[in-house]
């Protein structure tokens, strides 16, 4: 379907780049390497002792939203002025890096960039824990959360519909729009991958499961010719959610009067930040994984080294949304502006404002040197540290616009109680869980993709180079 | 043993016996049973009576109570319809001073109180205490039994002990009868003490009061010889000069001369307009007011009122003991001016003096009164309103003396808590241990009932009969609302133990003593009233208020050298001034949910006291003068603790610097660090009485303040106090004013009304607007504690309070402006703006807060969904979020007071202020089933209603002619940040200060 990519460097006269995968490779290896991890019947050791404290940490997240439900909100740090803190925050940096997995799916689908192949699967699935990750904020953060479907628009007997008005109303279409589309998306690319499992099963309970969910695959020319198109239809479908998505969450802080969230830069800026922070979550999880399963075949240095540039891109997006937040905070001449962005930067909360600037403006300057974008430990390293500052960004938005706003008097400031952390880490425990039950369980690599890959799928579209 | 007749029966050995000491004791417990049962009963009349008891006893159901007939104020009992509340006319006694009261009883429920505008001491307003007394009616830790060392008794066996007690009494004269009572004015107490008095000649009567207004009466007592009281006529003075009296939010009468004060300060008029100059110490609510206010230490006011006695020319007096330190040169000037403007007003100023100040200085004001003509113009001399104003101070040491002596045989405490509020150096507490029978009448079971015999408890003033008196000698009657809760009883009823009718109920004795005091009982039988005096009796409980009764003006001569002897304090070191705490009082009020969490005023401190200073001293003594904002501008504030020493003794507080208070000086205030007497009283604050001596119980000199690198976190709602250039408030001079009324909108834009794509809302009928003048709010907090009482809000305590979530819709903000040692002060009050353009109601994704078309931005509590986005959407943050389950939905009592025409709201809900949206709808239907629009005035929303100073104004916008109307159309008026395009329907009205050109502005 696409160029042969060792063409595209021989026809710029550069420097030939890393392969998308990694030469020596059949079909029967592929298959073999990426199902061997799913069909195993001895599950690694190393699985469970990351399981368990993933699981351990859920668990905090279980007895906070327990303890949340049964007391209330003020078991949180939240008060007034900052009536949002951790809650928006943790929202917000889930459904950020829940963006990666769009777009390597589908954009760059649609792009024909083929190195996707070797992380969409898995960046899909991040996406999908991610987005659950930020589900249970918007929804526990309510007061009374039991009560928050009345937030969507069913037909009550009191003829009372949501506010549609309200961006929250516009996050919950939104956000649920983007979960049915990714998990739909994911899924369809699974299926036939999962008739592969299904095949290859050694177990009559796997092949049970994995049928059920193959929905029938037999990989007929016919079922492969509907497939592409369902699928490029979805990748389509996806696209707009990339952006729309996260400028509908930067609504919420965009509509709004406040100074330091009423700003026309946020739709741009927060998709920027999403894809950025997304990247950095696929490269912080990734990174340890290939090295876990021996996947240095399929996700070569090349795919390390194009998520690093995106990275880079996407941080400098980020650079300049801060620095014309700034400007326009003095370019206004409007006092309330002016002084939230000096707050920002000089107030109680300057080290956060600080530390943003750290983690996500100056650290990927490092990504311009080829060496540290193909070094895989920098690159870790550097991921955290995005990841953290992207965090902080939202922290910075949502808490210091909030802690002083238009009357002096109501200034106030915002503590974190370990109920605060115990809600954030646990969500990371949750998210945690659902990936290493994705890596065992599913194919965390798309393998009909990979095949496609291979020099001996291309025999009959690149004559040029044909036996 | 004689033998009777042995056919006679007998119950015990005792009546066998029959002798005198059996039947005295008999009498004592049973006085009205005694006769039957000393009577030898016939078995035919037994039978007779074993027949009728029977034949009743199928009657019991319809026990008739005794009839005790209180009469509405607006409605009869006969209206009396389900939901629908009535007022009763009643008051409250305070410090021996009455507030009339109206109060609202739903159901025979007392639920809030108003302001008696037939009351001369409340003028239709209200204070603090008045609005949280309801509280205090249902407080579940109120004493509920007679109890006899923690053991519960039932009342004839206390009335068995006392008067066993007294007729041990009765040879020596009652030489071992000590009575300790508060300062009271009620006439009938008055006389039921004069019969007690009588009947035990010997027997003592001390009272006892921590903030006893000891000072005014021997100030007045130095200047003329006898104790008057002094009536202060704020709305015939053009020049006051106020030396460290809070005369506006504190004290007697003080409902009355805020309300005086801030009708001469409309700067409509402003050729009426008063000047007012404050020199104090304790920034306080009249010293913002101030045209010129001069920070003082507590002990240089009387060099200060020297200075100015002579400069104003008072013969005799010579100066001494002038202002100390850098505050000199400042005082003088301020000297010269204030003299030369009270000079140029006689007979139209006034010097008043703060209660607090030592003797010398209240006769210093009074020369300065008497040589500037004002007595009897704009300062009148009564009768004093107390009964028999002795040393308060004085008359507890001669007991405590006595009682250290063993000569107290039985000791009756009325009330006031001596044991944690007398003087360090009396040992009150230890005296109090020598005495074999202790009586103690109070309301809770707190330090001094821990060391009592018997602790019976008080009714409140809602709950039983009474009368008092207003400062102007008014008298009121007050009726009950609801029958005691518990098994309680009011003084009068105490005090008859100890008189001849010890059965009586506080009913029949107030009324009898009004009975003989109008001469108007049947003639022959004087027990039994006439028809006129039914007729009167009606008129004075629905009127609240007993006519004629006030004083009349006394004349006074001013005596030869009243003011010559000086008693300023010499030596040196810090001055320390104790003082009531604005909220909680001497701690009386300390078990009082709402009064703990009301921000006191200035420092906005709740649920604790602190150790005062300025921030220079606070430097001083080494501790920063800022304190940590860990918990930020509102909410926590790490301070340190200091040990304060003073005369020996030493007790340990938490530092707090206050702007505008002097240096080198410390002010502490009561009723904190208690150890007994409820669950909110216990932990919070240090006692101030610890180290206040009867020598100096007001003002002394040589405080030690050293620090003890502890930490405290103090709770404080705001502590951010510039305005930042944003114009919440706005100020001006008088001559600025006059010279250039739009001044007032200089620098602030308001953006025009067509700026708007969707045409604009047309508001028919009603239009609902507030306008709030920040010239005469004096942060008085009434308000804000009657916006709690009527609206059911929740107290939070104070832990919530330090991360920022009290409930108050109603909030008073206070901002300082100019030099930093001393600022001028303004309070606004802020409750919910009610926006047109409200961007509250845009972002709620349920509907849970809509626009009504009156102009209200209703709140749909049922809705609410709680995603606080309404909140962080305002930007005046007037919304309060249900954080956790506020509301205390177990007690019963509790449930009792809540006001059933506002919902009670649950956790994880949205709430603010509403308008008193319930007030607005009744007074709607009213009008509609009369067929009429409904009327100016008829509203009052409860922060207006308690007002003082009418600062507060609501009604239809609609109506050119409504007081909101013409007050939004004045040029002092503004919206708060109008630059948002919010359209706020409550506007504020300029400052205008009459600033002294002598002194500049």
């Amino acid at each position: 379907m696409a160029d042969s990519v060792q063409a595209i460097p021989e026809a710029r006269g550069g420097p030939a780049l890393v392969p998308v995968i990694a030469p020596g490779h059949s079909f029967a290896t592929v298959t073999q390497k990426i199902t061997e991890v799913v069909l195993r019947k001895d599950t690694p050791l190393g699985w469970f002792l990351a399981l368990a404290p993933s699981l351990a940490i859920a668990g905090a997240l279980a007895t906070a939203l327990t303890y949340l439900v049964l007391t209330g909100i003020g078991i949180w740090g939240n008060n007034q002025p900052v009536g949002w803190a951790f809650d928006i925050t943790n929202f917000v940096w889930w459904i950020g890096i829940g963006h990666a997995g769009t777009l390597i799916s589908a954009i760059l689908l649609l792009f024909r960039q083929q190195w996707r192949t070797s992380i969409n699967r898995f960046a899909e699935a991040m996406t999908l824990a991610a987005v659950a990750c930020a589900g249970i904020f918007p929804l526990m953060h309510t007061g009374r959360p039991w009560l928050a479907y009345w937030l969507l628009p069913y037909p009550s007997t009191m003829d009372l519909w949501p506010n549609f008005k309200s961006p929250l109303v516009w996050d919950v279409f939104a956000v649920s729009t983007y979960l049915t589309v990714s998990a739909l998306f994911w899924f369809t690319g699974l299926i036939p991958d999962l008739a592969t499992l299904r095949d290859s099963s050694k177990s009559k309970v796997g092949r049970r499961i994995y049928g059920l969910l193959a929905m029938g695959w037999r990989n007929s020319a016919y079922h492969w010719q509907h497939y592409e198109i369902a699928y490029l239809l979805l990748a389509g479908l996806s696209t707009p959610l990339v952006v729309s998505v996260h400028s509908v969450v930067s609504f919420d802080f965009a509509v709004s009067v406040l100074p330091g969230w009423h700003t026309t830069i946020f739709p741009p800026y927060f998709v920027a930040g999403a894809i950025y922070s997304g990247f950095a979550m696929v490269l912080t999880l990734m990174i340890p994984l290939r090295a876990a399963y021996g996947m240095q075949d399929f996700i070569t240095m090349r795919h390390i080294e194009n998520m690093a540039k995106v990275m880079l891109a996407t941080g400098l997006i980020v650079g300049y949304g801060y620095s014309l937040e700034a400007f326009m905070a003095w370019y206004s001449g409007n006092k309330y502006e002016t002084f939230m962005m000096w707050n920002r930067m000089t107030g109680p909360y300057w080290w956060s404002y600080a530390l943003l600037i750290l983690c996500n403006v100056v650290t990927p300057t490092f990504l311009w040197s080829k060496r540290v974008r193909t070094s895989v430990g920098a690159l870790f390293v550097i991921s955290i540290i995005v990841n953290i500052g992207m965090w902080l960004e939202r922290f910075v938005i949502v808490v210091t616009s909030l802690h002083r706003d238009f009357l002096p008097s109501s200034w106030g400031r915002f503590q974190p109680t370990i109920w605060d952390f115990a809600t954030y880490f646990g969500t990371i425990g949750m998210f945690m869980t659902l990936m290493l039950l994705f890596v065992r369980f599913l194919p965390m690599i798309s393998i009909f993709e990979i095949r496609t890959l291979l020099p001996s799928a291309k025999v009959n579209q690149s004559p040029g180079h044909g036996h | 043993m004689k033998r009777k007749d042995a056919r006679e029966f007998w119950r015990s050995l005792d009546e066998l016996a029959d002798d005198p000491a059996f039947r005295a004791r008999l009498h004592n417990e049973f006085p009205t049973a005694v006769e039957a049962i000393v009577d030898p009963v016939e078995r035919r009349s037994f039978l007779k009576l074993m027949g009728a008891s029977l034949g009743l006893a199928g009657v019991t159901a319809c026990t008739k109570q005794p009839v005790e007939k209180i009469v509405p104020y607006v409605r009869q009992p006969e209206e009396l319809i389900p939901g629908k509340p009535l007022f009763f006319a009643t008051a409250m006694p305070l410090g021996g001073v009455g507030v009339g009261l109206l109060v609202e009883s739903h159901e025979g429920r007392p639920t809030k109180v108003e302001g008696n505008p037939t009351h001369p001491d409340s003028l239709g307003a209200t204070d603090v205490f008045a609005q949280g007394s309801v509280l205090d009616l249902y407080d579940p830790d109120r004493a509920r039994a007679v109890t006899n060392v923690g053991e519960i008794r039932p009342w004839p066996t206390l009335l068995l002990t006392v008067r066993a007690a007294l007729a041990g009494q009765e040879p020596l004269k009652g030489a071992g009868l000590r009575i300790l009572t508060e300062s009271f004015s009620s006439p009938t107490l008055v006389a039921q003490m004069q019969q007690v008095l009588q009947r035990y000649p010997e027997a003592r009567w001390h009272q006892w009061d921590p903030a006893a207004r000891d000072a005014v009466y021997s100030g007045a007592r130095l200047a003329f010889g006898e104790p008057v009281e002094t009536q202060y006529r704020l709305d015939r003075a053009d020049v006051i000069v106020a030396l460290d009296a809070d005369f506006l939010t504190s004290g007697p009468g003080s409902l009355r001369n805020a309300r005086h004060f801030a009708a001469r300060r409309r700067p409509s008029e402003a050729d009426r307009m008063n000047r007012l100059y404050a020199a104090e110490s304790m920034p306080t609510g009249t010293g913002a007011q101030a045209d010129h206010r001069l920070p003082v230490k507590p002990g240089d006011i009387e060099g200060l009122a020297r200075q100015l006695a002579v400069a104003v020319g008072v013969a005799g007096v010579s100066a001494g003991g002038a202002v100390s330190g850098d505050a000199a040169a400042s005082a003088a000037a301020w000297v010269a001016a204030v003299a030369s403007d009270l000079q140029a007003h006689k007979g139209r100023s006034m010097v008043v003096v703060g209660e607090s100040q030592p003797a010398a200085v209240h006769a210093l004001a009074h020369a300065m009164n008497v040589t500037l003509g004002n007595v009897g113009e704009t300062v009148v001399h009564t009768e004093p309103v107390v009964a028999s104003p002795v040393d308060h101070a004085q008359s507890l040491r001669e007991l405590a003396t006595a009682m250290a002596a063993g000569s107290v045989d039985i000791l009756l405490i009325m009330g006031g808590n001596p044991v944690y509020s007398a003087p360090a150096d009396l040992e009150f507490a230890a005296a109090m241990g020598k005495v074999p029978l202790r009586l103690y009448f109070s309301p809770y079971d707190d330090e001094t009932a821990e060391l009592s015999h018997w602790h019976v408890p008080q009714s409140h003033f809602l709950e039983s009969w009474g009368d008092v008196r207003a400062f102007d000698g008014t008298v009121s009657i007050i009726q009950p609302l609801i029958a005691p809760l518990y098994a309680t009883r009011s003084a009068h009823e105490i005090l008859a133990i100890f008189g001849a009718t010890p059965e009586k109920s506080g009913y029949d004795i107030i009324r009898e003593h009004w009975l003989q005091q109008t001469g108007l009982g049947v003639p022959g039988n004087e027990d039994d009233s006439t028809p006129e005096f039914e007729r009167l009796w009606r008129g004075w409980l629905h009127e609240g208020v007993v006519p004629d009764t006030a004083f009349a003006p006394k004349a006074v001569t001013l005596h030869a050298g009243a003011v010559g002897a000086g008693s300023a304090l010499s030596g040196t070191g810090m001055d320390i001034q104790f003082r009531n705490d604005p909220t909680v009082l001497d701690g009386r009020f300390a078990n009082n949910g709402w009064l703990q969490e009301l921000p006191k005023p200035i420092t906005k401190l709740v649920w604790d006291n602190a150790v005062l200073v300025s921030p220079k001293t606070a430097a001083a003594v080494g501790i920063s003068p800022y304190p940590a904002m860990q918990g930020g501008e509102r909410g926590q504030q790490v301070s340190e603790i200091v040990e304060v020493k003073y005369k020996g003794r030493s007790v340990r507080g938490a530092l707090f610097p206050v702007v505008g208070h002097p240096d080198d000086a410390v002010t502490v205030h009561f009723g904190y660090g208690r150890r007994r007497g409820g669950h909110l009283v216990r932990g919070a604050g240090f006692d101030a009485y610890a180290i206040r001596t009867s020598d100096a119980p007001q003002v002394g000199r040589g405080v030690e303040i050293t620090p003890t690198g502890e930490r405290y976190s103090l709770a404080c709602t705001q502590g951010h106090h510039s305005m930042e250039g944003r114009g919440m408030v706005r100020a001006l001079t008088k001559d600025e004013f006059l010279r250039e009324p739009e001044a007032v909108h200089h620098g602030f834009e308001t953006p025009p009304r067509t700026l708007t794509l969707v045409p604009e809302y047309k508001y028919d009928g009603y239009k609902w607007g507030m306008a709030i003048d920040v010239n005469v709010c004096t942060g008085c907090n009434a308000c804000v504690i009657g916006c709690q009482a009527e609206n059911n809000l929740a107290v939070v305590g104070k832990d919530q309070v330090m991360r920022g979530r009290e409930m108050h819709w109603l909030r008073i903000d206070s901002y300082y402006r100019g030099e930093s040692e001393n600022p001028e002060t303004y309070f606004q009050p802020v409750p919910c703006q009610q926006c047109e353009n409200a961007p509250c109601e845009v972002v709620c994704p349920v509907n849970a807060t809509v626009h009504s078309h009156e102009g209200l931005n209703d709140m749909v509590y049922n809705r609410c969904v709680g995603t606080r986005y309404c909140s962080n959407n305002c930007p005046y943050k007037v919304r309060r979020f249900n954080y956790l389950l506020y509301q205390d939905w177990t007690t019963p009592s509790l449930a009792l007071g809540r006001n059933p025409d506002v919902t009670v709201r649950s956790r994880g809900v949205m709430e603010k202020c509403t308008y008193c949206v319930q007030r607005i709808n009744e007074a709607k239907i009213t009008a509609e089933k009369a067929m009429r629009k409904v009327r100016d005035g008829e509203i009052a929303t409860a922060c207006q209603q308690a007002c003082p100073t009418e600062a507060i104004v609501f009604g239809d916008l609609n109506d050119p002619n409504s007081r909101v109307a013409r007050m939004q159309a004045e040029q002092r008026n503004y919206a708060m940040l109008a630059e948002l395009n919010t359209r706020p329907r409550t506007t504020y009205l300029a400052a205008v200060r009459n600033v002294n050109p002598e002194l500049g502005g």
